[in-house]
C-alpha cells in the first residue's frame, strides 16, 4: 500500500493544480483563435452578427484566461518548491524551454490582451485585429513549448550526462524533435476541438430556448465545419502519438493496453478490469489479433507484455488503461457530433433538429474529458519516471520537503480552487446562459440585457 | 561569446526583471492594498480600472524571473523556493485572490462582491509582504547542503524577514499612491497624495530601522561595506531622491514626478543591494557562477530569448502604455 510521505503527496498536488489548470488553456488556445477568427471576418465584411459573436466569447474568454493565469502562475512554481530534485538536475533543459515560453507567449498574450479587453475605442481596426492575433499566436506558442519541456521528458534526447547533471547537446532534438513535432499537434487539435464542442453545444442550449437564432448559427457552423475535418486529422495525429509510445515508452505502451504477458500474436482489450495484483483481465472483451494490427500494423507482430520490465519499472495500469480508453471514446463523440451536424447544416436542417441541439448540449464537456484522461494517459504511464529511464519521481522531489507541509499547501489548493472554480464557472454558465447581447455601449460592464425576445426571433440576415 | 559573459547577461536580465517587476506589479499591488482603505465605490471602480489593463502583464514578469532563474541559474531557482515553501504558497494563493478579483467583480451580484474586494486587497498585501519576506530571507541567510536547501520551513519567520515585508508593502503602496496621483481624478487624487505620505514616511522609517538592526546582527557586514565604498553611492542617491519625493508631494497637482522619484528611489535600493552583495546570489550561500547553467543553455536561451524575444517585449509593453497613458479606462 502506498504510504502518503512528501513525495505522494507533492504528485497527487500536482495532478490536481495541473488538472484545474488545463481545463483552461485548453478551453482558451482554441478560444482565442475563435476570436481571431470572428474579428477577421468581421473586420472584412463589416457584418454586425460577427461583432455581436465576437464580444459575446471575448467575455467569456476573459474569465477564463483570466483563471487559466492565475493557476498557471501556481505552475511555474511547483518545480521548486515541490521538484526541486528534478528542478536541480535537468533544469539547464526544462528552464530555457520554460523560459522560452515566458519570453514569446506568457508577455504577448498578456500584454495584447489588455488591448482587446480594453482598448477597441483606443486603437484602429487593423490594430485591433493585430491584437487578437497576437493573443492567439501567444497562446499557441505557449503551448509548444510546455509540450517541447514534456515531450522530453517523456522521450528525453539531444543531452548528455555531465558529474550526474543532465546537460543539453543538441537543442534542435530537444526543441523540434520528432516527439514534439507529433505531441504539440495533437495537444492543439485536441484544444481546437474542445473549444469548436463548446460553441456549439453553447448555440444548441440557445436554439432549444428559441434565443440568440442568428449568432447560433452562424457560431454553429463555423465550428461543426472546423471540427469536421479537424477530428479525422487528430485521429491520424493520436495514431502517431501511439506510435512513439509504443516505439520510446514500451512499458506504458503494455499497461495502456494491459497487456500483462508478451503475446504473439497479440489480442486487443477492448474493455476489462485489469487486475494487477494477479495480471489478468476480468470480463475482457478481447479481439484476437487486433492488438498487432494497432501496434505495429501487422497480424502477427510479437507485443511486449509487462512481465518483460523489473516490477520496479512498470507503471500503474488501471489509470492508464481507462483514461485511453475515455479519451478514444470521446474523439468517436466528437467524430459524430462534427459529421452528423455537417450533414444536418448541409440540408438546412440545423434548426430543426431539435434532438441535435440536445445531443450537443450534453456532449459539451467532450473535448474537456478527452484531453485530461489523455494527459493522466501521458502521465501516469511514464511512472515511476520524472525523465523517462532517466530520473525516478522518487528522485525528482524537493529534499528538504515536510510531509506535514505538502499537506497543508495540498489542502489549501483545494480549498482556494474549490472556491475560485465554483465562482469562476458559474460566471462563466450565466454568461453563456445569457447569450449575446446587443451593442454593448462602452462602460457598459455589468449590465445583462438579453436581446428582445423580437430581435431574436426575427428572419435573419443569413 | 564565452560562458563568463552569457552569465553576465543573464544576471543583467535577472536585474532587470526583478527591477520592471517591482515597478510594474509594485503599483498594481499597491493599488490594490489602497483599494482596502478606500471606502467608496466608484473610487474603488476607477482605482480597479487604473490597473485592469496592465496587471496581467506585469504580473508575468513574475513568471519570467521565476523561468530566468530557473533556466539560467537552476541551482537558486531549486533552493529559493524550497526555502519558501509555505511563503510562496501565500503568494500564490494571494496572487490567485488579487487576479480573479477583476473579472469576479464585475459578474458577481451585491453579495459577493465584498468578498472579492476583500480578495482584491487582502491578497494584494499578502503578495507585497511575502516579497518583502523573501528578500529578508536571503539577506539573513539560507542555508544550502549539496546544492539542496537544508532548513527548516519558517526560515522566513524572524523578525528582520517580517519588517522586509512590511517594508516592501508600505514601498508598493507608496508605487500605488503614485500611479493614482498620475491617473486618478480629483477626489481620488487628493486621498493618493495622503496615502503617498504616509506610505512614504512608513517606507522610510521600516528602511531605517532595517539598516540599523542589519548593523546589530551583521556586524561583519558593515565591514565589508567600507571595503566598497562605491556601494555606498545608492544609499546617497536614494537619500536624495526621498527628500526631492517628500517635496513632489507638497503640492496637490495632477504629476508624473512623484512616480518617477518613487520608482528611482527602488532602483537605488535594488542597486544597494546587488552592489553589497555581489558575487553572491543566495548571500553566503550560492554565488552567481555557481549557480549558472552550462554553457549551451545560457547561449540558447541568449539567441532567442535574450537578444530577439526581449526586445520586442519592451517595445510592444511600451506602445501598450502608451495606447492606455491617458484618460479613464472603459470596460468592454
Amino acid at each position: 500500500m502506498a504510504e502518503f510521505d512528501a513525495t505522494l503527496l507533492s504528485r497527487i498536488q500536482f495532478a490536481f493544480v495541473i488538472a484545474f489548470h488545463i481545463i483552461f488553456p485548453a478551453f482558451t488556445i482554441g478560444l482565442a483563435a475563435w476570436l481571431a477568427t470572428i474579428e477577421a471576418a468581421h473586420f472584412f465584411t463589416g457584418r454586425p452578427v460577427y461583432r455581436r459573436v465576437f464580444d459575446f466569447w471575448l467575455r467569456v474568454f476573459s474569465i477564463a484566461f483570466g483563471m487559466g493565469v492565475v493557476t498557471g502562475v501556481v505552475m511555474a512554481f511547483q518545480f521548486g518548491t515541490n521538484w526541486a530534485g528534478l528542478a536541480e538536475r535537468a533544469g539547464s533543459i526544462q528552464g530555457p524551454l520554460l523560459g522560452y515560453e515566458t519570453f514569446t507567449a506568457f508577455m504577448m498574450e498578456a500584454t495584447f490582451l489588455g488591448v482587446v479587453l480594453f482598448g477597441r475605442n483606443r486603437v484602429a481596426p487593423w490594430f485591433y485585429l493585430l491584437a487578437c492575433i497576437c493573443v492567439s499566436l501567444g497562446t499557441l506558442l505557449s503551448s509548444f513549448w510546455i509540450l517541447a519541456n514534456n515531450s522530453w521528458m517523456q522521450v528525453p534526447v539531444g543531452h548528455k550526462l555531465v558529474d550526474g547533471r543532465i546537460v543539453p547537446d543538441d537543442w534542435l532534438q530537444i526543441v523540434l524533435g520528432q516527439v514534439q513535432l507529433v505531441r504539440w499537434p495533437h495537444m492543439v487539435l485536441a484544444c481546437f476541438l474542445t473549444t469548436g464542442m463548446s460553441v456549439v453545444a453553447t448555440a444548441s442550449w440557445w436554439l432549444l430556448r428559441g434565443r440568440h437564432r442568428d449568432e447560433a448559427l452562424v457560431s454553429m457552423r463555423w465550428s461543426l465545419g472546423l471540427m469536421a475535418v479537424l477530428i479525422p486529422a487528430q485521429m491520424f495525429v493520436g495514431h502517431l502519438a501511439g506510435d512513439i509510445v509504443h516505439r520510446f515508452q514500451p512499458a506504458k505502451f503494455a499497461a495502456l493496453e494491459a497487456r500483462f504477458e508478451t503475446q504473439q500474436p497479440a489480442s486487443e482489450v477492448l474493455i476489462a478490469l485489469p487486475d494487477p495484483d494477479t495480471g489478468k483481465n476480468l470480463y475482457a472483451i478481447e479481439i484476437p489479433r487486433l492488438g498487432s494490427l494497432i501496434a505495429s500494423g501487422t497480424l502477427d507482430s510479437r507485443e511486449v507484455g509487462l512481465n518483460t520490465f523489473p516490477p520496479q519499472d512498470r507503471p500503474p495500469v488501471l489509470l492508464p488503461f481507462f483514461t485511453f480508453r475515455i479519451m478514444v471514446g470521446m474523439g468517436f463523440v466528437l467524430l459524430g457530433i462534427a459529421w452528423v451536424g455537417v450533414a444536418l447544416a448541409w440540408r438546412g436542417a440545423l434548426e430543426r433538429a431539435r434532438w441535435f441541439q440536445i445531443l450537443g448540449l450534453i456532449c459539451f464537456p467532450a473535448g474537456f474529458v478527452a484531453v485530461l484522461a489523455g494527459w493522466f494517459t501521458a502521465e501516469v504511464g511514464r511512472q515511476p519516471w520524472a525523465i523517462y529511464g532517466i530520473l525516478r519521481t522518487a528522485d525528482a522531489v524537493t529534499p528538504s520537503l515536510v510531509t506535514m507541509d505538502v499537506a497543508l499547501s495540498l489542502l489549501a489548493y483545494v480549498a482556494v480552487y474549490g472556491i475560485v472554480y465554483s465562482f469562476g464557472l458559474t460566471y462563466i454558465f450565466r454568461l453563456l446562459r445569457d447569450g449575446p447581447r446587443d451593442f454593448a455601449a462602452p462602460g457598459d460592464g455589468t449590465a445583462k440585457r438579453p436581446m428582445s425576445l423580437a430581435a431574436a426571433t426575427a428572419p435573419g440576415r443569413e | 561569446m564565452d560562458h563568463d559573459t552569457l552569465i553576465l547577461f543573464w544576471v543583467a536580465v535577472l536585474g532587470f526583471a526583478i527591477l520592471v517587476y517591482g515597478l510594474l506589479d509594485g503599483f498594481d499591488l499597491g493599488v490594490g492594498m489602497l483599494f482596502g482603505l478606500s471606502q467608496n465605490g466608484t473610487d474603488r471602480d476607477a482605482m480597479q480600472a487604473a490597473i485592469a489593463p496592465s496587471w496581467d502583464g506585469n504580473e508575468t514578469w513574475l513568471i519570467l524571473i521565476g523561468t530566468v532563474l530557473f533556466g539560467a541559474f537552476s541551482e537558486v531557482y531549486a533552493v529559493l523556493l524550497s526555502a519558501l515553501y509555505i511563503p510562496v504558497l501565500l503568494l500564490l494563493i494571494g496572487l490567485i485572490f488579487r487576479g480573479v478579483a477583476f473579472e469576479f467583480r464585475k459578474q458577481s451580484g451585491a453579495a459577493m462582491r465584498p468578498v472579492w474586494d476583500f480578495g482584491f486587497w487582502a491578497g494584494s498585501g499578502v503578495v507585497a509582504f511575502v516579497q518583502g519576506a523573501a528578500i529578508g530571507t536571503m539577506i539573513t541567510g539560507v542555508p544550502v547542503v549539496d546544492r539542496h536547501y537544508a532548513g527548516g520551513s519558517f526560515i522566513w519567520l524572524k523578525p528582520f524577514p517580517i519588517l522586509c515585508g512590511i517594508g516592501l508593502m508600505a514601498g508598493y503602496a507608496l508605487l500605488g499612491a503614485c500611479w493614482l496621483i498620475r491617473r486618478g481624478q480629483d477626489s481620488l487624487r487628493a486621498r493618493a497624495f495622503l496615502w503617498a505620505r504616509r506610505a512614504a514616511t512608513g517606507m522610510v522609517i521600516t528602511l531605517g530601522v532595517l539598516a540599523a538592526l542589519a548593523l546589530v546582527l551583521r556586524p561583519e557586514a558593515a565591514a565589508t561595506l567600507l571595503e566598497r565604498p562605491r556601494a555606498m553611492v545608492f544609499p546617497a542617491l536614494w537619500a536624495a531622491v526621498v527628500i526631492a519625493l517628500f517635496a513632489s508631494l507638497r503640492s496637490e497637482r495632477r504629476s508624473a514626478f512623484p512616480f518617477l522619484l518613487t520608482a528611482l528611489s527602488f532602483v537605488s535600493a535594488f542597486g544597494f543591494l546587488a552592489a553589497a552583495f555581489w558575487p553572491w546570489m543566495i548571500p553566503g550561500a550560492v554565488t552567481v557562477a555557481d549557480a549558472a547553467s552550462p554553457e549551451s543553455s545560457l547561449r540558447f536561451m541568449f539567441w532567442g530569448a535574450g537578444l530577439f524575444a526581449l526586445p520586442i517585449i519592451i517595445i510592444y509593453t511600451a506602445v501598450i502604455y502608451r495606447v492606455f497613458r491617458t484618460g479613464p479606462v472603459t470596460t468592454y
